[in-house]
């Protein structure tokens, strides 16, 4: 019985799953062994001001590790956000904690230190707990992203199982390069909040299927809307952001190809409803030809 | 008359006719674009309007959507390479009346969040290229649909008046998402200033650079006209004395003090040495 255990486990033994990891130890398993340095960790106590007003339980990092170290010796900075911290909402100290890294790694870009950033994904996006203040947070985390992806590629990963979705999916588009797992889904608004404003017939919430056939993250890369379809495997994620890391910043950020987008759409039928396939067709049209 | 040029009629529309005349052709009728006179020089205005024949027909009541946001970055795109090689940069008013993002199936699969992305990320590379960006608020200022119109600018202007409103997301939705009933969610936000819908709590984030009392906010009088014109001056003139242009005006309010003590402590802890054993 033994023996035919072996090979499984010893495949199961190397398999490294990185959506069962945890934002921090995210952070740890991509930045380089024994690199990696917490800014404002928990013993900084910098929880929200707002949810215990509401008698929500705070978290003492409100949802989101800073993590500096080093990615393949290059000083990096990874922002990675806990899903199972509110849905992995930004409220006012997660979002300043995004923005103001991405804000320093900017000015280290312009002081000679080329300071790289990996945000890990994994967010509805507004706390709606701290809603102008979530959604001001994210204007500053969009801004500190078009200026950092102007000296250092901007790498998102969204790996699953929450997803990344609102302001943050804004955040997501502006990155340099996005890499996505199966598990993993990328849309503006949530499900819920799409059936509750456009009705059931047109956003059903609780079909899974339909919901991962528009927004899942193999779509979005047979879309082209992705940079990468990873395997959940750390290893694999790591060799991936080098490549992009090696790559370089962009000619033209996806965000910026505004001719290509506007012509794609131009030639959607838009009486007709939206089907995977279509979203496909129209934005890898030219790409095949 | 202050009709758009599809004769629908908004705030936004109306605005955009006294403040910048005629719209540029070659834009889509729900996407707004002049560069007009202003005080000796010239100014791109920018609004997004309500198109009830637009393609997209979960974008037909002024919301931004997918061919909103590609055209809005396009429009700012234009204005940054037209002024690449000149110090002096054309400013950039955006008239915002924005109900919302367009929520639709169609915006979902074609990728929504990539249009908002490329208008948000257009407005921010012409702040940050030294463009000076002023957003003003004459109605609604609703969640991405702001982002991707409106919050990048270096100032918000906001008229002090019921309809305006600025917010994460609409009441309903909210309500639903936090599992309150809107009762409830009003209450709440008449005691939490970030959860409040009405400019005078926005104000007391840092977020808003003025709130002008505006006497006819509907139909621009000439008085009207004078206020928000006087207040854009202004604006344009405290951009012109910043060297930097980025958002970190917007950290002085006592409601936005959490956000200036992170900052604080990310600049102490950045350059410290070594890891830190968790």
């Amino acid at each position: 019985m033994q023996t035919t255990l072996e090979p499984r486990l010893d495949s199961l033994l190397r398999q490294n799953s990185f959506i069962e990891l945890g934002a921090r130890e995210r952070g740890r398993q991509l930045l380089d062994a024994g690199t990696m340095r917490e800014l404002i960790g928990p013993f900084d106590r910098m929880h929200s001001p707002w949810l215990a007003r509401q008698g929500v339980v705070t978290q003492s990092d409100d949802g989101v590790v800073v993590a500096k170290g080093l990615f393949n010796a290059q000083p990096c900075v990874v922002l990675a956000i806990e899903g199972a911290f509110q849905g992995g909402s930004l409220g006012e100290v997660g979002g300043a904690k995004i923005a103001g890294a991405l804000e320093l790694a900017a000015q280290d870009n312009r002081n000679g230190i080329p300071t790289m950033a990996l945000i890990l994904f994994e967010t509805g996006g507004v706390r709606l707990q701290e809603a102008n203040l979530g959604l001001a947070a994210i204007a500053e985390i969009h801004s500190a992203i078009v200026d950092l992806r102007r000296y250092q590629p901007v790498i998102g990963i969204v790996a699953g199982t929450v997803g990344c979705f609102g302001g943050m999916s804004i955040a997501a588009g502006l990155c340099s390069y996005l890499i996505v797992t199966r598990e993993a889904r990328i849309g503006l608004n949530g499900p819920a909040v799409i059936e509750q404003e456009a009705g059931i017939a047109e956003y059903d919430s609780r079909d899974r299927r339909f919901i991962w056939g528009i927004t899942g993250g193999e779509q979005r890369a047979l879309a082209d809307l992705v940079d990468m379809l990873a395997e959940d495997d750390v290893q694999q994620i790591r060799e991936q952001i080098s490549q992009f890391a090696a790559r370089g910043v962009p000619a033209q950020h996806r965000s910026e190809q505004t001719a290509r987008f506007i012509s794609a759409l131009d030639q959607v039928d838009a009486a007709t409803q939206a089907t995977p396939e279509m979203a496909r067709q129209i934005y890898t049209r030219g790409a095949t030809a | 008359m202050s009709h758009s040029k599809n004769g629908f009629v908004s705030r936004g529309a109306h605005w955009f006719a006294a403040l910048a005349g005629t719209a540029l052709a070659g834009y889509p009728d729900s996407v707004l674009v002049a560069d007009a006179p202003f005080n000796g020089r010239t100014v791109r205005f920018i609004a997004v309007i309500p198109d009830a024949q637009n393609r997209f027909a979960r974008a037909r009541d002024g919301e931004v959507g997918l061919i909103e946001g590609w055209h809005l970055a396009r429009a700012v795109h234009e204005l940054v390479a037209a002024d690449q090689n000149k110090t002096d940069k054309t400013p950039l008013i955006a008239i915002v009346d924005v109900p919302s993002q367009a929520y639709g199936r169609r915006e979902e699969a074609y990728g929504i969040h990539l249009a908002l992305a490329a208008a948000a990320g257009a407005y921010a590379a012409a702040r940050q290229a030294g463009h000076p960006v002023v957003a003003l608020i004459v109605g609604k200022a609703m969640s991405g649909a702001f982002l991707a119109h409106g919050y990048q600018a270096n100032r918000i202007v906001a008229f002090d008046d019921p309809e305006v409103m600025v917010h994460a997301m609409g009441k309903a939705s909210a309500a639903r998402i936090t599992l309150r009933s809107v009762e409830a969610l009003t209450a709440l936000a008449e005691t939490i200033p970030p959860m409040a819908y009405d400019i005078k709590n926005f104000a007391s984030l840092g977020l808003l650079s003025a709130s002008l009392n505006v006497v006819a906010p509907d139909t621009p009088d000439q008085t009207s006209l004078n206020l928000v014109y006087q207040s854009l001056e202004q604006m344009l003139a405290s951009i012109a004395q910043e060297s930097e242009h980025d958002l970190s005006s917007r950290l002085n309010a006592p409601h936005r003090q959490a956000s200036k003590r992170v900052r604080e402590l990310l600049r102490q802890q950045w350059k410290e040495e070594g890891p830190m054993a968790i």
